[in-house]
């Protein structure tokens, strides 16, 4: 093979990639649209974007404007959140399944919410930091007691997964120490729903998509390098130690941040990276793309629970259910390859 | 199994002997500690009283009340300690446990759908509907942990487990959410307990328990040849698919009933069978029976510890054992090679 071919074929994986990142921003745009347009009532383009602008629109000013426009914000902010998060963590970990929803990170946020709402009576960014520092927390005692020797990837997920379980009856203790909490609210909320949403919540969001999401996609060759093993990576000039530490810090902060505000939405964030990959193949890296699938899988299917099924259901409803059937043929794919459990 | 090499298969008939004897003691005295421990302060007198009982005053009362609780965390506790033992032994793999691979969640789906949309209300059919769900999760799960090289390992089966018990309770939160009537005691009942038992309640399932030990003991020599391998079992003149479905039904039974009143309770099926093959070696015909004396005592002592923890409030039981249990999941999995998991 000649360097021209090798230069060549770069090029043309670079545009396959560049090709599918814009055409998931279009479709990512048109649903934006279509929830603003589309709801219980039909909103013309024209008013949708007179109050986009600022107009007062009699009617339209508040169902667009305040309905529809915080939720598909919101819910695009936190499925970039959840997807990039996610995908951070099945590239490290080299497993599509340790994903940070079956790993017990999400449920260490989650818990760290609950309590902080529940028994601290906190809200708003307050409750985001608790969730941060709660998640972090969590996930350094995962890495600290999977530590024998150094890390396993299989030990991590099987310590992970003890963990969830011990995080997910800290969260059920809580909540039936709430008498005054309403119990249907808070099943709605740990299911992941962006029943009112404001344009507030999405602040913290969006900032912690800057930071962390800035972080995590200037560390993306990095984290690549990470997929071919630790030793090839410090090979290739990748410091292993740290890139594991920035990328277990912004994934971690990512998750927790949007879990705190929309609750976890089940399996957005395991899902999003494998289906990723599998849209860009083998044309580079699919972290970003992995953001794309997640924030079109959470305003789909929020969509899909207001209105497209019999009754109303919050999106984390729809999307465990969706993610059902794809998580068996993911288990059945990996064994078929045989990758990497 | 890895104990074999360090544990010796047969202990000398005296130690176990002694170890029955040690077990039942502390069964008796936990017995009579939960009968004796409370919210409300008893004295001896009323003790005496309420177990013959009297229902006089006040302390009688909650003395005859406490009663069935304890009948029923015996109960519970021996159907999960064996249904532990029995999954361990089909699958050999030292993570078996009912709420790790998502039996529970199956079987709390299917008694959730079962109430909200079929109106099945009477204890005999709940039964059979939380069999039902037990019985096509554990095959669902073990079917799909075991495809692929390698067959099933215990990562594979826990991620499977884990993952399906996710988007199960997802299906649950879908069904509770469009029944904000029965949602409050579906979720009481989420957690796990024995608190509020009653005899009448407790009757229906006896049959099932005593079918589901028959059937555990009956499969107690057929596991210790299946514990040599398939082939070697084979070998010995088993009929190694037998052994296995006997083995099986029998921890679906007692795991499924148990469930159907108690709620999902985890992790004492996972932790008894290892204590007990510390106590009495491998062999399945005393590990079996010493599973279920254990597991009754560590059920009951869980219970009363709930009872104490939190005064004047009570812990659920399911919480108790969580997290006991999931520690003790975490030491096992840091134990073992990596390799042999």
């Amino acid at each position: 093979m000649t360097a021209e071919a090798i230069t060549a074929g770069r090029l043309r994986r670079a545009r396959y990639r560049s090709r599918v990142i814009w055409t998931a921003l279009v479709l990512l745009a048109a649903g934006f649209a279509v929830t603003l347009m589309l709801g219980q009532s039909f909103t013309p383009p024209q008013d949708v974007l007179r109050v986009l602008a600022g107009q007062e629109v009699p009617g339209a000013s508040f169902t667009v404007g305040q309905l529809r426009l915080p939720r598909a914000v919101l819910a695009i902010l936190a499925g970039l959140s959840f997807g990039l998060g996610g995908a951070a963590f099945q590239i490290m970990l080299r497993n599509p399944l340790a994903s940070p929803d079956i790993i017990g990170i999400s449920s260490g946020a989650s818990a760290a919410a609950v309590f902080a709402i529940v028994v601290m009576g906190l809200d708003g960014a307050a409750v985001s930091v608790f969730a941060v520092v709660a998640g972090l927390g969590v996930a350094i005692a995962i890495y600290a007691l999977s530590f024998r020797g150094g890390v396993a990837g299989t030990r991590l997920i099987l310590v992970g997964i003890g963990v969830q379980a011990m995080m997910q009856s800290f969260i059920s203790y809580t909540l039936s120490r709430a008498p005054s909490w309403d119990l249907q609210e808070a099943i709605r909320w740990l299911a992941g729903s962006l029943n009112g949403a404001q344009l507030a919540q999405a602040v913290p969001v969006l900032l912690s998509l800057l930071v962390f999401g800035g972080l995590l996609v200037m560390r993306t060759r990095d984290l690549e390098a990470l997929r071919l093993g630790d030793d090839a990576a410090s090979a290739l000039g990748t410091d292993v130690g740290r890139t594991r530490a920035v990328v277990v810090v912004a994934a971690v902060g990512l998750i927790a941040v949007a879990t705190a505000v929309v609750g976890p939405i089940s399996f957005v964030a395991f899902l999003a990276g494998p289906i990723a990959a599998r849209i860009v193949g083998p044309n580079g890296s699919a972290l970003l793309p992995a953001a794309l699938v997640g924030a079109a899988l959470v305003l789909a299917g929020d969509y899909a629970g207001q209105f497209l099924l019999p009754g109303r259901y919050p999106v984390g409803v729809v999307t465990g259910a969706l993610g059902a059937p794809y998580l068996i043929y993911l288990i059945i794919h990996v064994n078929r390859t045989g990758a990497s459990l | 199994m890895t104990e074999a090499a360090t544990i010796p298969l047969r202990s000398p008939a005296r130690a176990r002997l002694l170890w029955l004897v040690v077990v039942l003691a502390a069964l008796l005295l936990l017995g009579a500690l939960s009968v004796a421990i409370g919210t409300r302060q008893v004295g001896l007198d009323d003790i005496l009283a309420g177990l013959r009982g009297e229902v006089g005053t006040i302390a009688q009362a909650a003395v005859s009340a406490r009663i069935p609780r304890t009948v029923l965390a015996v109960l519970a506790g021996a159907s999960l300690g064996l249904s532990g033992a029995l999954m361990q032994g089909v699958t050999r793999n030292p993570l078996a446990d009912p709420g790790i691979l998502g039996v529970n969640t199956g079987a709390a789906l299917a008694v959730v759908v079962a109430v909200a949309w079929f109106q099945i209300s009477a204890a005999q059919s709940f039964i059979w509907v939380a069999i039902l769900g037990a019985g096509a999760t554990a095959v669902f799960v073990y079917a799909i942990g075991s495809l692929g090289r390698g067959g099933a390992t215990p990562l594979k089966l826990a991620l499977a487990g884990t993952a399906t018990s996710i988007a199960l309770y997802s299906l649950v939160v879908a069904v509770m959410l469009t029944r904000g009537d029965i949602a409050g005691g579906l979720q009481a009942w989420q957690i796990g307990g024995v608190g509020g038992a009653t005899f009448a309640r407790m009757g229906p399932v006896l049959p099932f328990l005593a079918a589901g030990l028959l059937l555990a003991m009956a499969s107690a020599r057929k596991l210790n040849s299946l514990a040599l391998g398939d082939e070697m079992a084979a070998g010995l003149g088993e009929r190694v698919a037998l052994a296995r479905a006997m083995a099986a039904l029998s921890a679906i039974l007692l795991c499924g009933a148990t469930t159907a009143v108690c709620g999902p309770i985890g992790f004492v099926g996972l932790i008894v069978p290892h204590l007990c093959r510390l106590l009495v070696g491998v062999d399945h015909r005393w590990l079996l029976p010493f599973s279920a004396l254990t597991g009754a005592a560590l059920l009951v002592a869980s219970d009363v510890a709930g009872r104490i923890i939190a005064r004047p409030a009570e812990l659920d039981v399911g919480i108790v054992t969580a997290f006991i249990g999931a520690p003790f999941f975490i030491w096992i999995v840091r134990r073992q090679r990596v390799r042999d998991l």
